[in-house]
């Protein structure tokens, strides 16, 4: 994100120039809009398409479901490939969860202190064992062992998988090709909508589980691992094929010890990835913390869930630190061998002290070193209820009476082939022809899948939740690029808001404001801000300091300064951002359903948990993919078309890239 | 000690891994490391005595109430080491399959479930009745009762749906639901009896209470979804809303129910392996039974009086040992 540095020529003037002089350039769009209003007007109510909980396609595949669980036992697909896939995963899952509980509760967290150490020296070690003891002191050792156990075997296979595939995708554009579409199929599809599906092959349990979570999490690994061999300087490659290397050789020798630090970012988002799905796995009977989650939310119990929640984000801290300071050591020993033996030793004595402490200390974390505070935590939930009820309602309907319900009734009572027309519309002129046929064309699939209406409900909420999320991370990136005190402070906030479980958040929003497509919104809302800030924040920050002094110098003021210089030049970031809020957006529409949000979320949700739904949810599932590609397609285009005039749009795609992994 | 026996589970499930590998692995060859209480699929490497009982735990207060009561006892008096698992009713049942869960302690109905797991799979069996009566319904609090003539018939309730508009059913009448995955027929009764209301989904048991209590507290009005046992009825005043009565068979094709609930026998499902292999454990599943009031004081003390299920159990447990003596297998 740093090519916005070079100064682009004044913004809006070069596409247009071709158009004739005399037409104003807002005449066609404003001409675009008054004509669609007039359509819409006039076949108001016409060709809509209203959901059928019986329509075909669902049955199909419902059909299709019928046949897997009648044969499980007899067709050799099962008999010979699926069934061992389920023993090996579930066998490796067992193993590793031995391997943890081995060392017991000091062991473990001496060891993990020792991997620090080794890693990053005494910061990291000081925050692994602080980190791992804090399992315990939440109450939660148990469980947080059983899902480091569950994120190591989806980790681990994810990996054995994803860096040869991702090598191979570096080396071979064709592949690379190949795999793209497929990957950001795999990361758009609701979680949920692939839990029913995983639990007809594989059965409930830790395997089924560690399979999804790996469908999650290995696409940062696969492209993370290309971006990193692909980078490698060609200049570096093409010497060594001079000196004679095999590729083999120069692959071993000069390409990935090269792209060492950026494949280590990419286990680390693997790992990231990974448990942000333990509490979907906990769905399907998998053992650990999710459990808790689901336990809480089931109650309505804040204080239940908020240790448990708790505890997920300091493994991921602490899982984060380790992985990112691997990845940022340098390869070559500096200081000789002597102090790498001390280096390894103080790391082995930290591990074998943490055993020894185990003898002395009792076996199970000891119980009155707990820290309870679930009464209080209930305490405080029940008084913001009760106390905020009057603006929290108030907030509520003036959203959904001002722009959810007129939005939802314009789009579901708009004829089909209308909304069609205004997204080809809108792509070809973000976009240009291209991207407009893929965004009709997945729109109207959703039509043949047989869900139309939800997918129109779904938009509407999605379109208000990046409307909100824009202008929240549009205002506090702004800040935070003004004030750096402002940025420090909030970044941690931000941090939070990414990785703690959406449920944890999802209840006091549930309590608020009632199951609602608001609450749905809300909780959009701040898992999507955080990453469109960070845009922002950085797209602004990058504008050259040499434009920001000559503006200064020729008298503008800060507000000037703000709206005529930085917002403008760091237009592309935002156009990523409002991009990314999408993405994140959609990722939360299936946790919407489970708060009232309707549309294609709650199909999913019941996908799952109702046998004869299972159709639906899946088909709901495919057409959430398919809404995220036309939105995609409809801001990409945006996106690319304000790049052409730099100089490295390619470059920066694959940072956009990377950015949505990350 | 633990360790060492879970070490030796895994070498016997590793070998039968190998053992079925000529014939292909079938799904119950592949019950992981669970630790059925003795003999059984993986009954070489399982030591005899005490072993793990996996129960699944649905979604609601009542059946968490029994659950906790059978684990305290399984646990305090018999030995047993229990594995609660967090699932929705349907997916418990793929769970017998696969060994991931032993036993469902209570559930409500579920005919075509029973017919594919315990007549076609042959995977489950019946365990008998909880004892409870369960009945599901549509429920009003009776202050809208006292001030609405007529609204408890289900012919008067297109003349009230604007009372219970919300600004998620539009210009119909909201009817909240609780957890997408509990047993409903609403869709289909709204539609066979031509109702002028929309099923919102509240999500869970809990938004349902939240809003009964409310409903009272507020006089604000409500139609809801809820189902008897419930220690909801001591605390808030409801009134049940009388659609056309359960005939015989009236509920067979979902998509034309147009009748109520009918009242249920609760019963106790287990997976058939365990009926087999359970020992003391299946006994004591098996002899569980209570009323409806001993439910509703242990799921009260969870939900209202902080109590963790293991204390509320326990406290019961102390207190109703005439009830429970029973149920021990000797």
């Amino acid at each position: 994100m740093t090519s916005q540095a070079s100064p682009a020529p004044p913004a809006q003037a070069a596409p247009l120039a071709s158009r004739p002089a005399r037409l104003p350039r807002w005449a066609l769009p404003l001409a675009g809009a008054a004509a669609l209003a007039a359509a819409y007007l006039v076949f108001r109510g016409t060709a809509t398409l209203p959901h059928d909980d019986d329509a075909a396609p669902f049955q199909w595949i419902n059909d299709v479901r019928a046949w897997v669980d009648a044969n499980r036992n007899q067709s050799p697909i099962f008999l010979f490939f699926v069934n061992y896939v389920r023993l090996f995963v579930g066998g490796l899952h067992d193993l590793l969860h031995l391997v943890l509980q081995g060392p017991g509760w000091t062991g473990l967290t001496g060891i993990a202190a020792g991997l620090g150490w080794l890693t990053g020296g005494w910061r990291i070690a000081l925050l692994a064992a602080a980190g791992f003891g804090s399992f315990g002191i939440l109450g939660l050792w148990e469980a947080s062992v059983a899902t480091l156990a569950l994120v190591l075997t989806a980790v681990l296979l994810s990996l054995a998988v994803g860096l040869p595939l991702g090598v191979w995708a570096g080396l071979s554009p064709r592949l690379r090709r190949l795999l793209t579409p497929v990957l950001d199929v795999m990361q758009i599809m609701p979680t949920f909508a692939y839990l029913a599906p995983m639990v007809l092959f594989f059965q409930i349990g830790p395997a089924s589980a560690a399979i999804a979570t790996m469908i999650y999490s290995i696409p940062p690994a696969i492209r993370i691992t290309a971006l990193a061999v692909e980078q490698v300087s060609p200049a570096a490659v093409e010497a060594s094929g001079s000196l004679g290397a095999t590729r083999w050789q120069t692959l071993r020798k000069v390409q990935l010890p090269m792209a060492r630090a950026t494949i280590g970012l990419a286990v680390n988002q693997t790992i990231m990835m990974a448990l942000s799905m333990v509490v979907i796995a906990a769905l399907i009977a998998a053992p650990g913390l999710g459990s808790d989650i689901i336990r809480g939310l089931t109650r309505a119990n804040v204080g239940l869930m908020l240790p448990a929640g708790i505890a997920i984000v300091v493994m991921a801290i602490v899982l984060d630190r380790i992985t990112m300071s691997a990845a940022a050591r340098t390869p070559h020993r500096t200081g000789g061998r002597t102090r790498w033996v001390v280096h390894r030793a103080v790391a082995a004595a930290l591990a074998l002290g943490g055993v020894a402490l185990g003898r002395l200390l009792p076996a199970e974390f000891p119980a009155e070193w707990v820290v309870r505070f679930a009464g209080p935590v209930n305490e405080a939930v029940t008084w913001a209820k009760f106390s905020w009820y009057g603006v929290t309602d108030a907030v509520r309907n003036l959203t959904t009476e001002a722009l959810l319900n007129p939005l939802q009734s314009v789009l579901t009572g708009a004829p089909w082939w209308l909304v069609a027309a205004a997204a080809l519309a809108l792509a070809w002129r973000t976009g240009g022809p291209r991207p407009a046929v893929v965004a009709v064309g997945c729109l109207l699939a959703t039509a043949l899948l047989g869900l139309w209406q939800h997918t129109m409900e779904t938009l509407t909420t999605v379109l208000v939740a990046v409307a909100v999320t824009l202008l929240i991370g549009l205002l506090l990136g702004v800040a935070a690029a003004r004030s750096p005190r402002f940025a420090a402070l909030q970044r941690p906030l931000l941090d939070a808001a990414q990785t703690m479980p959406a449920f944890v958040y999802l209840l006091p929003a549930l309590a608020l404001f009632g199951a609602t497509r608001f609450t749905a919104v809300f909780a959009s809302v701040i898992y999507a801000v955080p990453p469109v800030v960070r845009l922002v924040e950085d797209g602004i920050r990058n504008v050259s300091p040499a434009v920001v002094e000559a503006a200064l110098s020729c008298g503008s003021t800060e507000r000037q300064l703000l709206w005529k210089v930085r917002l403008p030049l760091a237009r592309r970031a935002i156009l990523l951002a409002a991009n990314q809020g999408i993405v994140m957006t959609l990722a939360m529409v299936v946790v919407g359903g489970l708060v009232g949000a309707g549309g294609l979320g709650y199909d999913v949700v019941s996908g799952f948990s109702q046998r004869t739904d299972f159709g639906m949810g899946f088909a709901a599932g495919v057409a959430t993919v398919l809404l995220g590609i036309m939105l995609d397609r409809i801001t990409q285009g945006a996106d690319t078309r304000a790049s052409s005039r730099t100089p490295t749009p390619t470059t920066d795609r694959r940072n956009k890239r990377k950015m949505r992994t990350a | 000690m633990r360790i060492a026996h879970r070490i030796r589970l895994l070498a016997g499930v590793l070998a039968l891994g190998l053992a079925a590998g000529c014939g292909g692995a079938t799904v119950d060859t592949g019950s992981g490391s669970t630790a059925q209480p003795s003999g059984g699929a993986t009954g070489s490497a399982a030591p005899s005595g005490a072993g793990t009982v996996k129960i699944a735990i649905n979604p609601w207060a009542g059946y968490e109430a029994s659950a906790a009561v059978i684990s305290h006892l399984l646990e305090e008096k018999l030995g047993y080491t229990v594995e609660k698992k967090e699932l929705a009713e349907q997916v418990s049942w793929e769970g017998f399959e696969n060994g991931d869960v032993d036993v469902i302690v209570e559930n409500w109905g579920h005919e075509d479930l029973k017919k594919t797991f315990i007549e076609e799979k042959k995977v489950a069996v019946e365990a008998g009745s909880t004892g409870n009566k369960g009945v599901i319904g549509w429920y009003i609090p009776k202050w809208m009762a006292d001030e609405y003539p007529g609204i408890t018939d289900y012919k008067n309730l297109n003349k009230y749906a604007h009372l219970f508009k919300t600004s998620e059913s539009g210009d119909k009448g909201q009817l909240l639901f609780g957890d997408p995955s509990y047993v409903s027929n609403e869709e289909a009764i709204i539609k066979n009896l031509k109702l002028n209301y929309k099923v919102v989904v509240g999500g869970s048991e809990a938004a349902l209470i939240e809003s009964a209590t409310q409903a009272q507290q507020q006089k604000k009005p409500l139609l809801f979804y809820f189902w008897d046992p419930h220690w909801l009825f001591n605390k808030v005043e409801l009134t049940r809303v009388n659609l056309p009565p359960y005939t015989e068979g009236c509920d067979a094709d979902p998509k034309k129910v147009a009748c109520d609930y009918a009242e249920l026998d609760l019963d106790k499902i287990v997976s058939k392996k365990f009926a087999e292999t359970g020992g003391k454990a299946y006994e004591l599943v098996k002899n569980f039974k209570w009323t409806n009031e001993h439910q509703n004081a242990v799921a009260n003390d969870i939900t209202n009086n902080g109590l963790s299920a293991e204390e509320a159990a326990k406290k019961w447990v102390e207190a109703n040992q005439a009830v429970w003596s029973a149920w021990i297998p000797q």
